[in-house]
This record gives structure tokens, sequence and C-alpha cells, in this order.
């Protein structure tokens, strides 16, 4: 099958769908590659490398009429026209919020493949291109923050004096969160991060933030890998944290994004007001309502005191070599999972959740929204849609557990009761023997559990005493002293025996 | 010597003994764990053999007076000695879990032969019944873990078929000796006579032939560890028998650790404790054949499978029962080796049952020099399925089972498995198209990343070895 790179027609895009690389990857799964010619100039990915690479450079009206046709952003109704009948599409779709758009692509008897439609699960991570993306946006905002900030990032004591490090706050520890986290870390800046998910902290500081906590009670555990909206009193002391950052910090990062909704609004004029002149406010989130009050989408606002609010939309853009290769990446191994035999022929899995999620066009016929996929993100929600089978554990009354416990306690002081003391000594001596046991090996290694069952087993050996004693009292008979010598050969052997092989197999065991 | 030394020496030996607990839970302690359990062992064993010097010096003429005794005991000892070292340095890794259900079965005889000295030479005491109910107890854990164990290791070492023997009311049988053997205590304790003890020894040898023989052969790693278990039970109650506290600590230590351990078994089959511990959980053991068409499987060759590893970025093996039967650990390492040596991460996906025994994959994967490190337990490896390009299953059936999370009517159902059919490609190593030892058939070969790589592990692997 031929696939085809178009050029991308927004005259702000610099992105392309393939670079000579991945060109090079799609030839070997056994497909045709024609590209338009110029499809890469903006990217740096001149014409004869892709040449170079196998792929044909080819005119405008070949590459739509592909059997494949790769792209980065939506194609207009022109595009469309040009694609031939039961031809497939990939590229990004924004289907919750362009029905019209699927209604055409359906008309057109296409199939769609979106890859802003893939399911957040690990296997399909690879093709996720909102992650590969907003990985390039976190960058190129900290970028873009540093080219308006006035000062260092880093700290520095130099003979001209001493510079305080930038104080960074990113609200939102996603991937474009947490690329901005670690850009703006290893500028040297100082950098704080919060979210909404608490579950990421751990995230947050790997990354070299400290995490900045919401004090409240309520916590939000994802079960799809994405934030939903909060509640009011979560709201009202997110609030104040968000106040509070406003003031102390130099660059602000918002990359608070809600699928299906306007962002969420986190930084009120009032906050932006309390910040220091000079400060930067790159708010991601500009295209779909915006973060941060006063935002525009695609400008940079300056504030009567001073603040400069950035809403580029189109940060993963001004990387456009970077992006293209990692969208091209995400685009070949979606190709390697449709394409099973490395034959060259595409064959979609309506069976595959993956592939499921990201139809939203199936030979003609809009098949968006798919059904639901639940993620295994969070353990305790995510275990019940992945496991059906199992069943919910019997969770017991605590009262009857307590009821079980007195009556045993009665029983045993009964039978304490009516015991002879010296009893009671050995009863003590074999209730806390029995609590040792258990602790002691509490956290026994999996890989031990065969040795440590051998030397319990010579340790149980001990009843050699038992025997031993048997032939201590002052008139042994016979049979008995006969018994006693069975059982002390018998366990001698378990003794002598069960020390000898568990020191061999400790011999055995040894470390990289 | 006073008999306080002798107290005394067992303070010390109960104390090394719960250091060799605790310091076999960890590789970095754990020889030092089993010196200290032979330390403990030797001052408890000279301790009580100078004590029965010192108890024997007022010569009775049965025995012939001290020197007898002394003869006699060193000689047992001797003996047992060669024979638990000769054992011990002959058994193969791979047939450690019989050996270990033989050694089991020791200790349950000697405590039945301690509980009938303990009648022949009742002790004099006030409390005479109890202790006669205290002897009952001990003779009774005593004959079940014998015959258990016995059992276990007739199963183990493939003398006996493995398959669970379903005698109509199994329950019902088991029930019945336990009443009759209560029965029996409560008279006993009463009314002492010797049949007593006879009839009370035989039924309950019987009621361990027959908790172990319905238990089918998958299941025996838990058995291996309950009996393990009984056997320190067996002891602790010897112990009240004779009023010795160094036999009821050390009872009590083995008994609660390895009840402990068989808990975690039962958590890592999903199988109910309490019905392990009634030995009523080989019930569904019995699998009827349903046919069921499960699509066609797809085969490959050696030097096909080493081509993939060649290429492959990571690889996880997940060795089973089936490896150690090929006795294939030495190729699986020497592999293992190789492919580490190109630069490929290689690791091992142990399930907490797989073997006949707790622990016996990493046993004999030690055994063929693959550092620990690499061997991960199943729940520190299933997340990193989906990442990795090639599983290798060595003789694991059951343990990879899809089934056991997709087919809520399994036998083996909600046991948790290793999910290798997430990784890129699975070759699973397997002599023939058979059920594993639960009797249930494998999804996991019929899937499309499923390939199979029939014939003996070990040589299969060899093969591979050849051809990278």
């Amino acid at each position: 099958m031929r696939i085809g790179i178009p050029m991308e027609s927004g005259p702000a895009e610099t992105r392309v769908a393939a670079t000579p690389k991945t060109v090079a990857q799609l030839i070997k799964l056994g497909y045709e590659v024609v590209v338009v010619e110029g499809a890469g100039a903006k990217a740096s990915y001149p014409d004869s490398e892709y040449a170079a690479q196998g792929a044909q450079i080819v005119g405008r009206a070949v590459a739509w009429a592909a059997d494949v046709v790769c792209k980065i952003n939506p194609p207009i109704s022109a595009e469309i026209a040009a694609m031939s009948e039961g031809a497939t599409l990939i590229a990004l779709v924004a289907a919750p919020r362009s029905p019209e758009l699927l209604k055409e692509l359906a008309a057109q008897g296409l199939t769609v493949l979106a890859m802003d439609s893939v399911p957040r699960i690990s296997r399909a991570q690879s093709m996720d291109v909102l992650s590969s993306m907003a990985n390039i946006g976190g960058y190129r905002a900290v970028i873009e923050a540093a080219h308006e900030f006035g000062s260092f990032f880093t700290g520095q004591v130099t003979a001209a004096g001493k510079v305080p490090p930038a104080h960074v706050f990113v609200s939102g520890a996603g991937v474009a969160g947490l690329a901005a986290i670690g850009t703006a870390h290893s500028l040297g800046a100082v950098v704080h991060a919060t979210d909404i998910r608490p579950e990421v902290a751990e995230q947050v500081e790997s990354m070299g933030a400290d995490f900045v906590a919401v004090k409240v009670a309520e916590q939000q555990v994802s079960t799809d890998g994405y934030a939903k909206e909060a509640s009011a009193a979560y709201a009202q002391a997110a609030e104040a944290m968000y106040a509070e950052q406003a003031k102390v910090s130099d660059i602000i990062i918002t990359t608070a994004l809600i699928p299906g909704k306007p962002a969420p609004r986190l930084l009120t004029e009032e906050m932006v007001a309390t910040m220091k002149p000079g400060s930067v406010i790159v708010d991601m989130a500009a295209g779909a309502g915006g973060n941060v009050a006063g935002s525009a989408p695609d400008k940079v606002v300056v504030t009567s005191n001073g603040v400069k609010i950035i809403g580029y939309t189109d940060l993963p853009t001004r990387l456009p070599t970077q992006a293209s290769q990692l969208y091209g990446t995400n685009v070949v191994n979606l190709m390697k999972l449709v394409t099973p035999a490395k034959d060259g022929v595409m064959v979609l899995d309506m069976n595959d959740v993956v592939q499921r999620s990201m139809a939203v066009v199936s030979d003609g016929e809009v098949t968006w929204p798919p059904p639901p996929v639940a993620v295994t993100a969070a353990p305790p929600a995510a275990a019940q849609p992945v496991r059906p089978a199992k069943a919910e554990p019997k969770k017991r009354d605590p009262r009857v557990t307590w009821a079980v416990m007195a009556v045993c306690a009665v029983a045993l002081m009964l039978l304490f009761w009516v015991s002879p003391e010296g009893l009671l000594g050995h009863f003590l001596v074999f209730a806390l023997a029995v609590v040792i046991g258990y602790y002691v090996i509490g956290n026994v290694n999996h890989s031990l559990h065969t040795p440590l069952m051998s030397v319990t087993n010579a340790i149980s050996g001990i009843i050699i005493v038992g025997a031993l004693v048997g032939l201590q009292s002052a008139s042994v008979g016979v049979l008995v002293a006969v018994l006693s010598v069975i059982g002390i050969l018998l366990a001698s052997i378990n003794i002598f025996g069960g020390f000898t092989v568990t020191q061999r197999m400790l011999a055995m065991f040894r470390k990289a | 010597m006073s008999i306080t030394l002798v107290t005394g020496s067992y303070i010390f030996a109960g104390l090394c003994f719960i250091l060799a607990l605790a310091g076999l839970s960890k590789h970095e302690t754990a020889k030092r764990g089993n010196i200290f359990g032979m330390v403990g062992m030797g001052f408890a064993l000279v301790f009580t053999i100078l004590g029965t010097v010192l108890a024997t010096t007022g010569a009775t003429p049965t025995t012939g007076g001290p020197n007898w005794a002394i003869a006699a005991i060193l000689i047992a000892m001797v003996i047992g000695a060669g024979v638990g070292v000769t054992m011990a340095v002959r058994v193969e890794m791979t047939g450690m879990p019989q050996l270990i259900a033989l050694l089991h079965s020791f200790v349950g005889l000697t405590a039945v032969l301690v509980g009938w000295n303990a009648y022949f030479e009742p002790m004099a005491t006030d409390s005479a019944g109890l202790h006669r109910g205290e002897l009952f107890v001990g003779v009774f854990i005593g004959a079940v873990t014998f015959t258990g164990s016995i059992i276990a290791y007739l199963k183990l070492s493939a003398k006996m078929k493995s398959k669970p023997l379903m005698l109509p009311h199994h329950n019902a049988i088991n029930l019945g000796a336990v009443v009759v053997i209560i029965g029996l205590t409560v008279w006993f304790v009463i009314d002492p006579h010797l049949w007593q003890l006879i009839v009370m020894t035989a039924v309950s040898l019987a009621l361990g032939v027959h908790l172990v023989t319905s238990i089918g052969g998958g299941d025996m790693p838990v058995v291996v560890s309950m009996l393990n278990s009984y056997s320190g039970w067996a002891a602790a109650a010897a112990g009240f028998t004779l009023n010795n506290d160094l036999l009821i600590i050390t009872g009590a230590l083995v008994g609660s650790s390895g009840a402990y351990l068989s808990y975690i078994m039962c958590k890592a089959m999903n199988r109910s404790f309490i019905s392990v511990i009634a030995g009523g959980f080989g019930s569904d053991g019995q699998v009827t054949g349903e046919e069921k068409d499960y699509g066609e499987h797809h085969e490959t060759t050696a030097p096909e499978v080493a081509a993939m590893l060649k290429s492959a970025g990571s690889v996880i093996i997940t060795p089973g029962y089936g490896m150690a039967v090929a006795q294939a650990q030495a190729a699986v390492a020497d592999l293992t080796a190789k492919l580490r040596a190109t630069g490929v991460t290689v690791r091992f996906g142990i399930h907490p049952v797989a073997g006949r025994l707790p622990g016996h994959m990493n046993v004999l994967l030690a055994e063929a020099k693959v550092p620990y490190d690499i061997v991960l337990e199943m729940d520190e490896i299933n997340d990193d399925f989906p990442n990795t390009d090639v599983v290798l299953v060595i003789g694991a059936n059951d343990t990879v089972n899809p089934a056991a999370q997709d087919d809520p009517t399994s036998p083996i159902a909600g046991m948790p498995v290793l999910e290798v059919w997430k990784a890129g490609t699975v070759v699973v190593f397997k002599r023939s198209m058979n059920t594993g030892y639960a009797g249930v058939q494998n999804p996991l070969f019929f899937k499309d990343n499923t390939l199979m790589l029939f014939g003996d592990a070990k040589e299969r692997v060899e093969d591979i070895i050849k051809a990278l």
C-alpha cells in the first residue's frame, strides 16, 4: 500500500507528519511512501533527504490520492475531496469538538485514525501524540518565558554582585508540566509545582521540583489518566495556594486542561496584580479559554503592573524539527500496530481497544465515541474493570471479628483457670514463640522460601530432645529405650540433613 | 552440672533459633542465620546429652547404666547424621521438594514415638489427665504429619499419581476421623488404656494419608509448607507432654512461621487458608475436560527464536516446573549470560507457586549461577511485560494462564498470574499441547503473539544457544 505525506496547509504550521528517518521505517514495514515536494522544508527536512531514504517526491494530488494519508492538522474540505474512497487518513481531528468534520470525512467513505484519540494505556504510549507534543510544549514554554524574562534563571555570586535564582511555579504535572519542570530546573531555577492529583507528587519531585499540595481533605484519583474538574471546597483551598505562589514566583507556567471542557481558571486578575513587575506567565491553555485571567491566544499581553502573559498556542510548532520527528515516530508505531504481517498491508482490528479508540470514522461511518477504556493508572479503581472475574473480597463485619476474639479469649481464660500452675508457664512461652515465629519471617524474601523451609525443618529436629529425655528417667524399660533410640536416629537425619542442605543452597545464591 | 545449666542452654538455643529464622529472610544474612541454627542445635544437644548422663548415673539394671545409654545415643546420632548428610549432599536441586517432604515425615514419626514413650513412662505429676491429653494431641499431629509427608514425598517423586483422589464424601470422612479422635482423647484423659492410643494413632495415620492424597500435584507447594508447619506443632505438643520449654519454643516458632509461609502461598494461589489446613482444597482439582475451540497455535523453531532474541531489547524468562523436569536450568543460565553479554536485558519472572515448593525456581536458578538480583517476583515484574519484547515461557503453564483473569468459570479463576501475553512476543517451550497440572487448557498458547517451541526444554534452549 502507498502512504502519502502531504504538506500541511495552515500558514503557521511548520511540522510535517514524517521525517526521512520515519519514512525509512515505514518503507521497512513494506509500504511505498510518497512525499509532497517541500513538505518538510519548514522543519529542515529537504526533499533530497526523503528521496535518499527511498521516498518518492510527488505533487500534491498524488500524495492525497494515496491509500493512507498521514498528516498532522485536521484536513480542510478541499483536501478531503482529494482523497480516494476507502482510503485511510491518519491525523489529529479533535473528535469531541468537530462532529461536522467527522461527518464530512465519513461522507467521503474514509477510515480515519485520530492520533489525538489514543487511549491512555501503557501499550498505546508509543503512539500518544498528545504526550509527545505536550513534552515539546512544556520545554518551549520555559524557553519562551526565559526569552521574555529580564534576569537569569540560575542564582550566581559574581564580582558584580549576587544574583538570586528565578522562582518558577508550574501548575499541572502532566507531560507538559513535567517537561517544563525539568527544563526550568536544568536552567537553574528554583521550581515549585502543583497538581490536582496528589499521587503525582513523586513524579514532580523526581523532575527536581518541590510539590506544593492543596491542603484539603478531598483527593482525586484518576481512572482514565486525565484530570477532572474539582469540587468547591477544593477550589477554595487551591485559590489560596495560587494567591500565595503568585506573590513569590517570577515565572508561572500553567498547563491545566480538562478534555472536552474549557480550561479551568487558576490565576485571577487580582493574583496577577500581586506579581512583581517583569514576571512572566506562560498560559499553555490559552487556546482552550486560558488558565490565567487576561491571557489571549497567540499573543503576549503586558498587564498594567508589567507582568507579561504569554498565550502562544503553537508551542510545539516552534520546534518543528523535533516535533516532526516525534509525531512521525508516533505514526510509525501506529503503522506497526496495524501492519501485523509487516507486508505493507494495513489491517484494522476493531477488537483491539487501541485501534477501536483511534478509529473515529470507519469505512464511511462515524464510530466516535468509542466504548470507554479504563486505565491502570490508579490501582484501586482500575482493578475492577480490568478483572471483572475477581469477586469483591468479602468484608467481614468488624463486630463479628471482635465477637470471635472475645469468645476465644473467654475460652482461653477458662482453660487457664482450670490449668495447673506449671502449665501456664509453658503456655506463656508457647504464645510468645508463636507470635515471634510469625513476625520474624514477616518480610521473608520470596527466593529464600526453600532454604527457610529446610532450616525450619532442621530446627524442628529439636524433637530429638524429646527422645533423649525418654532415656533420662530412672527406670528405662527396653521398649522405651528402643523407641527413643529410633527417634534419636530419625531426628538426627533431620538435623544434619536439614542444615547441610540449607548450607548447600545458600552457597549457591550470588549477586550479579 | 545442675539442672539450671540445662535450662539456661535451652534459653540460649531458643534465641539462636529465632536469630536463625530472622537471618533466613534476607540474602545478606541467610548464611549467618543457618550458622545460628547450627550453634543453637549444638548447644541444645550437648547439654541434653550431658543431662541424660547426669540422670542415668543412677544406673538401672535393664539398660546397663549410663554407658549403655550414651553409646546408644551416639551410635544412633552418628548413623542419623551419616544418612542425613549423605542425602543432603547427593540430592539434586530438582529433587529438593521430595527431600524436604521426607524430612518432615521423620519429625512426625519421632513425635509419635516420643508420645508413645511418654505413655509407657508416665511422669509422676498431679495432673496426669491433662498430660495424657497433651500426649494425645502430640501423637495425633505427629501421625498426620508423618503419613501426610510420606504421601507428599511419593507424589513429588512421581512414585504415586499426583491426581487428587476423590473419595465420595471426603469431607465427611475427615470430619468423622476428627470426631473419633476427639472422643478417644476425652476417654483417654478420663480412663487411659493402651488400645485407645493404638486406635487413635491408626486413625491419625489414615487421616494424614487421606488429607494429602486428595490434594492435586499442582497444589503441592502449599502442602509442603503446611506439613512444615505441622511438624513444628508436633514438636510443640511433645514439649507440653514432656514439660520441655525448648521443644515448645522451637515447635511454636516453626509452626507459626510455617503457617505464615503457607498463608503467603495461599494468597498467591487465591486459595482459602482455612480449607488448606483442613485439606479440603483439592476438591476443585477435578476438571471436566470440556472441549472448546481455542483456535490455531503457531509453531516456531529454535533459529527463529534465536534471531528474535538477538534483536530484542528486553527479555523476560518465566520458568516453571517443566524447567526442573528437563534439568534445563544450566542451559537457561548459559543463554541468559550470552544474551546479557550482547547487551540484552534479561530478567526472570517467578510465580510464587512455580515448581513444587515455594522458592523452588530460585534455588534451581541459583544452582545454575543466575545472579539473584535479576530474578524477580511476580509482583515486581508484572507491570513490565507490556514493555518487554520477548518472553520465554519455559515449562510453565498454569502460572501464565490468562484464563485466570478472563474466564470466571475456569478452575484457576482469580489466581494471580504472570501477564506474559502483554509482551511483544511470547515463546512457549513445551513438550506437547497437553494441559498443565491444574488440567486446564491455556488460551495463551492460541494467542496471536504466542509461538510454540515443542520438544525437550533443555535441548531446545541448547539449540537456541547454538543458533545465536
